[in-house]
């Protein structure tokens, strides 16, 4: 009963599988590819720990389902720089301690680097509404906020993109 | 020689690995052959078990075992959790059994758990499970249950008081009989869960060959974990490992043991697999610790100089239907009213309550957020009675730095008498006014008001005990790579554990911080341990980390002294690396030492030489660290609708010596967010039948990166002569006092109209009504 | 909190949704499935066939028909967000999707979703309540056009048949020149409102209120049209007086209760935002009052 072929292009890398269809795009990339930076925060859709991009556009994993994604291109934390290395935006969440627990952190990124891209210059009133999308417990906000400030006038000036899109 | 990494802004060590998204948090960990769990739960909030019928679950595929509390091993079958922290003021010292047997006590409470192939199919089997309840009035409101008469929370108990206890000192009748004034003020005040945004989450594993249970928890308290769970499971304590890996987020509700810790051990045990359970966020709302309601009767009495004489009142506090850690929480409310400020007498008395609502055990600031907004409140009403500016008051009452040791005549929650260490509470008070712009603040409060804009300020102050004992432990050992390897029974959830630590060991022994080679959080790395709660790693676990490191410096210095041919103060630890100073400045490295410090099989050592390159520590205070700290609120409210929106936030805070400014910093701010959570947003609610009402994110409200302006934060260190370092706990400051400065602002800004406000949290709708009875509308839908 | 099992569909032609909708047992669309899946995960709905209706590209687009602006289902609110045709022709609703959930709800979520999903609080069935839109309904028996104002039988109750889903929606224009207000009071940014009020407003170079609408949303069960506002409005001309006697009269709406707000607080909600949304368009139609 309900098992469906998918096939979905997750960081660059595309994956054909057999699943069951109510198997959520987050347990998808969590268990069945072992991608297990984003995170399941609440599940119902308001927590943004789950948050991906797809085809290029911030989504909520836990409000889609692996069948869903069939024919889509997903990109999560681990496809915002090659292996070994961190985007502008990473490094900057470090340099501006823009994580304490970093359970939310992944999701966070995943925004911020949609509305970077979509928003080069933003004051910091935007960031704070783009960020509302995500529930942080530990921080604060102010160090995320830095970090996507920090970030934004540095891919300003030139360095590398920030993140797969 | 200057400090080079305590004090510093280091980067956190565990940040590479996080914004990659290679944490391992404990439903990230893969097993083979795992299998899933999901928990029938009670729908109701008091009923009687009458029997379960699994069989049709049973039958489904993919179902590997439903398991009820007579499938559970002695003694957890029948015997109770053990109560942690006992106390002889709790007459009902009740906890619950792993899996309920005969009676449920609140909704959410565990009767049987599935063992199948995915969560998606234990989710199916559990819905499917049959349980015969024989429903039971439950009762809801703990002021309602203190009465006599009502519903009882447990079937066998004729009332519903668990604890009443009276702090007391001084003459508190004759300071309110003699007062000038005497001013009373009754408090609601409500607090909610901890809400991490990780649920909670077990897995466990016993390989048969070398009979080792291997338990990964998303805990505080690993080391407490693994001997509650070796006395429930009937296994010898070295046979069980429990680890605490990446833990997204503690805030106390993860510092208790749980049922389910028990549980699903004994279903590995019994099924021969692997088992690992996730909870969702809607068993989270419905079984995860949370604080929640208290209501204090407070009277305080002043002299004309707003001086105070006395305090005295009573609280009634919401326990839930069990009491996993005892009455610590209402106790450290009851005694933290005294605060930072000289009060002559005292007297509180506590009643606590049992509900049919999930147990109440500490989150974020444990009782002491309470205490504050009393106290905070009743200096308020001063101030607003005898007309003086409100910081004003608080100088006025004070505790002077030249009065340090204070004593203020109460036993602490630590079992000692309470008694201030060192601080300088003024410095902070005006330190954060002068931050905050307090004194301008009435200039932009008239500019704004010109607007038609209502703008407010408001202050609160607090003391609070942290690093609390018995003890944490350290291990540094060097190893013949050159890396230095830590263990400790300290945890991390986000406070950045690691980083720390690596900062004092790296200061003590001259080694690099990269490295240090960390274990925290597992049973195996280190033999005893605590955990994460009360503030208290800085302070116990930072001390071990320093007494271990001034150790292993000790005796690399010496090795390499006898090395290199020199005395001791010949040598300099730079770098992992031991450099002489004489002669052409020979060196050796740390690996290099600690191989020498192996010896040669058969022949002994030099006289006066240890074995190896380690020291383990276990710091144990002697009473607990007192920090503080004031901050100050300016907010804004919209009169029409009853929306408040902070304009800003400043806080003057004292944890002692601090070991990395960027941690301390994160520790504020990320508390100041959860108070105002707790002064705006945060209700867990339920109906008259204790059934929760709010059982998601969606009705339960967090606030968001636009509710939260980011803290102005000025540092006051007043050192901690108790203990090596000089800190002090840093990781509740920023919630205590917040909801305290928020509701005074609020109350500040709408002056106009003269309301008064006395309950946390402050909803717009409350506003409103308030505002409505004061007549404010009639002048306002006017104009 | 993992849903129940299901079997899924995703046809590509408009009439193989229909076909499916009508055939198999206790099925459901799936839109943008912002608030349908969190009802599946929770468990408090339980759907035995879903058909996604997210390839079937005959649903989504913005178009200008005879006057209206003609929104398919499927288009995602980002697409409305950022349509010229929505900005140009019915800045009301513009200005209610910043109000809209979050980016990533909006990325995914439709115009057809919410309406269909009816939450009271939702600001897009207030627009088209506002607008008197029409609501083009398919099934296999073809299509039939709902007025908005039939929309919503009750709370979260809509018009539509077991086997209907929304095709489409038909959102008449006002004047070029009208005034549209929007204010809603929500607990944080980005929530479902405790109320809200949206407003449109004609008004002559005389001054006089041709046409107005005022609508109320997060007060009663579903969002209502508060005629007796809009009869001080009508025929008169635009002043202060007359703008506070409109908004007065939100006091006549009977409001609900729930856990997050009091029916009194409503109530009272929906007089201070009727207030400042009709004072909103009142300025946008030019009026000094």
């Amino acid at each position: 009963m309900g098992r469906q072929a998918t096939r979905v292009t997750v960081n660059g890398k595309s994956y054909a599988r057999v699943v069951d269809a109510r198997l959520t795009l987050a347990d998808f990339l969590r268990h069945e590819l072992n991608l297990t930076g984003t995170h399941l925060g609440c599940e119902h859709g308001v927590c943004g720990a789950c948050t991906v991009l797809v085809d290029g556009r911030s989504a909520r994993a836990c409000l889609m389902f692996a069948v869903q994604a069939n024919g889509c291109e997903v990109t999560t934390v681990e496809g915002l720089a090659p292996e070994g290395q961190l985007s502008v935006l990473q490094q900057a969440f470090i340099d501006n301690h823009g994580l304490q627990c970093g359970f939310c952190t992944p999701g966070m990124l995943m925004t911020l680097t949609e509305f970077l891209r979509d928003t080069p210059n933003p004051s910091e009133d935007e960031v704070r509404e783009a960020l509302t999308g995500n529930l942080c417990r530990c921080t604060g906000y102010a160090g995320i906020v830095a970090a996507a400030l920090d970030a934004a006038q540095k891919l300003r000036a030139g360095a590398a993109k920030p993140g797969a899109s | 020689m200057g400090a080079r990494h305590f004090g510093a802004r280091v980067t956190r060590l565990e940040d590479p690995a996080l914004v990659a998204g290679h944490g391992r948090f404990v439903d990230d960990v893969k097993l083979p052959g795992l299998l899933h769990a999901c928990f029938v739960r009670s729908p109701h909030a008091h009923a009687k078990l009458r029997g379960c019928d699994a069989r049709t679950a049973l039958a489904m595929a993919g179902v590997h075992a439903v398991l009820t509390a007579d499938d559970l091993p002695e003694p957890m079958r029948a015997t109770p959790l053990p109560l942690l922290l006992p106390n002889p003021a709790l007459t009902v010292a009740r906890t619950q059994t792993a899996l309920a047997r005969d009676e449920v006590c609140y909704v959410g409470q565990a009767i049987a758990v599935v063992i199948a192939d995915t969560r998606y199919i234990a989710e199916d089997a559990a819905a499917a499970v049959i349980v015969n309840y024989d429903v039971l009035p439950a009762i809801a409101d703990c002021r309602a249950a203190a009465e006599e008469g009502g519903p009882s929370a447990h079937s066998d108990l004729k009332s519903n008081i668990a604890s009443t206890f009276t702090l007391t000192y001084g003459d508190v009748d004759a300071a309110l009989e003699s007062a000038d004034y005497v001013f009373h003020e009754a408090l609601w005040q409500h607090r909610g869960g901890g809400m991490a945004i990780e649920t909670r989450a077990v897995l466990a594993h016993h390989d048969p060959v070398s009979d080792l249970l291997t338990v990964w928890s998303g805990t505080q308290t690993p080391h407490i974990g693994r001997r509650m769970l070796a006395d429930l499971i009937g296994r010898d304590l070295e046979s069980i490992r429990m680890i605490a890996p990446d833990v997204g987020g503690g805030f106390g509700p993860k510092a208790i043991f749980y049922p389910e810790e028990a549980v699903i051990p004994a279903a590995a045990l019994k099924v021969g697999r692997p088992v690992k359970w996730v909870e969702d966020r809607r068993e989270h709302f419905l079984c995860a610790t949370q604080e929640r309601d208290q209501y204090w009767d407070v009277g305080i009495a002043v002299d004309k100089e707003g001086k105070i004489l006395g305090i005295r009142g009573r609280m009634v506090h919401d326990t839930g239907a069990y009491v996993p850690w005892g009455i610590v929480m209402p106790y450290i409310a009851a005694t933290t009213v005294p605060g930072p400020y000289v009060v002559p007498s005292y007297q509180l008395e506590t009643v606590v309550v049992l509900t049919n609502k999930v147990p109440t055990t500490p989150v974020r600031g444990a009782g002491r957020p309470q205490a504050v907004f009393c106290m905070e409140r009743l200096l308020d009403r001063v101030a607003h009675e005898l007309k003086i500016d409100r910081a004003e008051v608080r100088h006025r009452n004070l505790i002077q730095p030249e009065q340090m040791p204070y004593e203020v005549g109460l036993i602490f929650r630590d079992g000692k008498p309470l008694v201030y260490d060192s601080g300088d509470y003024p410095r902070g008070h005006h330190q954060a006014l002068m931050v905050a712009e307090y004194d301008d603040f009435r200039e932009r409060q008239k500019a704004a008001l010109a607007q038609g804009r209502f703008v407010g300020i408001g202050v609160a102050n607090y003391v609070e005990g942290t690093g609390l004992g018995p003890f944490e432990g350290v291990t540094v050992r060097v190893l013949p790579s050159g890396k230095v390897a830590v263990a400790t029974g300290a945890t991390s959830q986000g406070q950045g554990t690691r980083t720390t630590l690596t900062q004092i060991v790296a200061e003590q022994i001259g080694c690099r911080i990269e490295d240090v080679v960390m274990t925290i959080g597992d049973t195996a790395a280190i033999s005893q341990g605590v955990g994460a709660f009360a503030s208290r790693q800085a302070v116990n676990a930072g001390s071990s980390a320093h007494v271990a490191g001034v150790a292993v410096r000790k005796q690399l210095l010496a090795l390499a002294a006898r090395a290199l041919g020199v005395i001791d103060a010949d040598i300099d630890l730079e770098d992992g690396v031991a450099t002489s100073r004489r002669g052409n400045k020979p060196s050796i490295s740390f690996g290099d030492l600690a191989r020498l410090a192996q010896g040669i099989p058969g022949v002994s050592l030099p006289v006066g030489q240890s074995a190896g390159i380690e020291h383990t520590a276990y710091y144990t205070p002697t009473q607990a660290a007192y920090c503080s700290g004031t901050h100050v609120a300016e907010v804004q409210v919209d009169a029409m609708t009853g929306g408040v929106k902070i304009l800003r936030y400043t806080v003057a805070h004292d944890s002692g010596r601090v070991i990395n400014p960027l941690i301390v910093d994160g520790q504020v701010q990320g508390g100041v967010a959860h108070g105002i959570g707790n002064a705006l947003l945060e209700w867990m609610q339920y109906d008259d039948n204790a059934q929760p009402l709010t059982t998601s994110f969606a009705d339960y409200m967090l606030p968001m990166a636009t509710d939260v302006p980011t803290c102005a934060i000025a540092h006051v260190e007043t050192v901690n002569p108790l203990n090596p370092l000089g800190v002090k706990g840093a990781g509740e400051g920023g919630t205590i006092p917040a909801p305290a400065a928020i509701v005074a602002a609020i109350e500040d800004a709408l002056t106009p109209f003269g309301v008064h406000f006395a309950e946390t949290p402050l909803t717009p709708e409350r506003i409103v009504a308030t505002l409505r009875s004061a007549g404010a509308y009639d002048r306002l839908f006017a104009g | 909190m993992k849903p129940a099992p299901f079997e899924y569909h995703a046809p590509r032609q408009l009439k193989d949704a229909a076909e499916l909708l009508a055939r198999l047992p206790n099925a459901k669309v799936l839109a943008g499935g912002q608030s349908l899946v969190p009802m599946m995960n929770f468990r408090y709905v339980i759907v035995d066939n879903l058909i996604d209706l997210g390839r079937v590209d005959e649903l989504r687009g913005v178009a200008v028909v005879n006057g209206a602006l003609r929104i398919g289902a499927m288009t995602r609110q980002r697409d409305l967000e950022f349509s010229t045709d929505v900005a140009k022709h019915c800045p009301l609703i513009a200005e209610a999707l910043r109000h809209v959930g979050h980016r990533q709800t909006r990325n995914r979520g439709t115009i057809g979703g919410s309406l269909a999903h009816a939450d009271p609080a939702a600001e897009l069935p207030a627009v088209c309540t506002a607008y008197e839109a029409t609501v083009h309904a398919l099934s296999v028996r073809g299509i039939r056009q709902i007025p908005f104002r039939e929309f919503y039988t009750g709370f979260m109750t809509t018009a539509l048949t077991a086997d209907e889903m929304i095709a489409a929606i038909d959102v008449p224009v006002w004047r070029l020149g009208h005034g549209h207000g929007f204010h809603e009071f929500a607990r944080r940014y980005g929530d479902f409102a405790i109320a809200g009020a949206a407003v449109l407003l004609d008004v002559g170079a005389d001054n006089v209120v041709r046409r107005a609408a005022l609508t109320l949303f997060g007060v009663a069960p579903t969002p209502v049209r508060v005629e007796a506002a809009e009869a001080r409005l009508v025929g008169k001309p635009l002043d202060a007086a007359a703008l506070r006697a409109a908004a007065a009269a939100a006091w006549l709406v009977e409001p609900i209760s729930d856990i997050h707000a009091g029916g009194d607080y409503r109530r009272h909600l929906a007089q201070v935002l009727s207030a400042r949304a009709l004072n909103d368009a009142a300025r946008r139609a030019g009026v000094e009052a």
